[in-house]
């Protein structure tokens, strides 16, 4: 078979087809503008936000998504990518400036005008507190999981859609909160010192339910049974599979972004300290030159 | 100013942790226990509940006759969908004999019932072979197939897979398919998806409330 067709999507979806379109024209425009200047955005950055990007489009918009309605470790390997691998790239390049700067002139008013909308400021506040956006992060991987939900949601074209559609946005709300470069008096919703702890405890019930999947004996999720599997796998073999992928590299990525939030502390604190230092060396040199 | 801040954030980590401990641990157990518990049936249906979760039943096929198929013809008829192809070792004619064996015990309200046996193997399952083949399990079960395209956009709405493996040197290939059965009332409508693990008995029970 052609190649080209697994580059397709299965399910074509406008939404995300725009959404990814406009989030890499916007963030390229605006990387753009400032090339040369101070404010550029690093290439690292660069990297970081379009390879998220483009694993976010992968796994939704190609014949990958086909394979994961029909193969249950696919199935999490597509989940992997969508809430912890895509946004967490994406997050880590920290792209908000870069795509304000490259928004159409005429539109920055407007768009700003509806983030800084209270409703909006109100509604992220509520879903970026840690308990909250700690239970959203975890409680999703449970909700679809859950064996009635997730057999409804492996039919449902509609509910399918919400799955990863939530996985997705949640994703890129957590892996935000943990990875702000800014520290909470710079304007982050919430202190380094807290997010280490979010970030691991994190681990904690993932790593629960991929064991809970590698270990059962028998099948939970016989949907797939049902539906067809793509080639001729033993059931339990790819519910091994998929615990395993559920279970390792999900608890790794929370290492890495408790790692990352670890040294933006110890770096703000340097900085706070040298601060700190300088300050007391004024009052030392004020005191000196009263005398 | 800093050391204070930075305070303040501590104390709220430790005094958040324990509820999400909690919380944590309380979830984990609820998890575990749907899973692992018996399965308390919510409805006295043996199969699965799908209305208001698959679309209703619409497709393009060829019927046995050569001629084109669409749901037009068999609506005010209750339809089990069922996917496989003739060449099937197990599965299908396994299928297609609990269906009707289920469907005898309606009696002469059996005929108010088509079984649509789509084939995925349209290469070998031509109009004739495929259409003795269907009503040799019934005179309900009629055989249809159709191009690729038809195929995938069919298989693509109701969610299940299909693929054929590469041919052998005999030419004999196998094809992978789905084994579930789906159900739709005389409307039109996806009322049942049925399962192999299911017994006629069972699956005859089912049909009971879907049947008019």
């Amino acid at each position: 078979m052609n190649p080209l067709h697994w580059l397709l999507p299965g399910e074509f979806s406008s939404s995300v087809m725009v959404c990814c379109t406009a989030a890499v024209i916007v963030f390229a425009r605006g990387s753009r503008r400032v090339s040369g200047c101070a404010a550029r955005t690093s290439r690292w950055r660069g990297v970081s936000f379009y390879l998220g990007i483009t694993l976010i489009y992968v796994p939704l918009q190609t014949g990958f998504d086909y394979f994961a309605q029909h193969m249950f470790w696919i199935h999490r390997l597509q989940h992997l990518l969508l809430h912890h691998i895509g946004p967490f790239l994406v997050a880590l390049s920290a792209p908000w400036s870069s795509m304000s700067r490259g928004l159409p002139v005429t539109w920055r008013d407007p768009v700003s005008r509806v983030v800084r909308s209270a409703p909006i400021r109100r509604l992220y506040g509520i879903l970026q507190q840690p308990l909250i956006a700690f239970t959203l992060f975890v409680g999703l991987i449970f909700f679809w999981l859950w064996p009635s939900v997730h057999f409804r949601a492996m039919l449902s074209a509609d509910e399918y859609k919400w799955m990863n559609w939530s996985m997705t946005l949640d994703g890129l709300l957590f892996w935000w909160l943990i990875l702000d470069p800014r520290s909470r008096d710079e304007g982050a919703q919430i202190g380094f010192g807290i997010r280490v702890p979010i970030a691991l405890f994190a681990m904690l019930p993932q790593l629960l339910i991929g064991a809970y999947l590698t270990f059962h004996a028998t099948i939970i999720y016989d949907v797939y049974a049902v539906c067809g599997r793509l080639w001729p796998v033993n059931p339990i073999t790819d519910q091994q599979i998929g615990g395993l992928i559920t279970w390792i590299p999900a608890c790794m990525m929370s290492v890495v972004g408790a790692l990352i939030a670890l040294r933006r502390w110890m770096y703000d604190d340097t900085r706070a300290l040298a601060a700190r230092n300088l300050a007391g060396i004024d009052a030392v040199l004020t005191a000196s030159q009263l005398r | 100013m800093r050391p204070q801040a930075s305070g303040r954030s501590r104390a709220l980590t430790l005094s958040r942790a324990l509820p999400l401990i909690l919380a944590l641990g309380l979830s984990s157990i609820c998890f575990l226990e749907a899973c692992s518990g018996p399965k308390t049936p919510t409805t006295a249906l043996h199969g699965d509940d799908i209305r208001g979760v698959m679309p209703s039943l619409e497709f393009t096929l060829t019927g046995p006759s050569g001629a084109t198929m669409t749901a037009a013809d068999v609506r005010g008829k209750t339809v089990l969908l069922y996917f496989g192809y003739t060449h099937c070792p197990d599965v299908c004619p396994a299928t297609l004999a609990k269906l009707s064996q289920a469907l005898k015990r309606f009696g002469p309200a059996a005929a108010a019932v088509r079984v649509l046996f789509v084939s995925v193997d349209p290469k070998r399952d031509s109009g004739q072979a495929l259409g003795s083949y269907a009503s040799y399990f019934g005179p309900q079960v009629m055989g249809l197939t159709g191009t690729d395209d038809q195929l995938t956009a069919l298989t693509k709405r109701y969610r299940v897979a299909y693929r054929r493996d590469a041919p052998d040197a005999s030419g004999d290939y196998a094809v992978y398919h789905s084994s579930a059965v789906f159900v739709f009332d005389q409307d039109g409508s996806a009322r049942l998806l049925a399962t192999p693990a299911e017994t006629s008995d069972e699956l005859a029970e089912d049909l009971k409330a879907v049947i008019r």
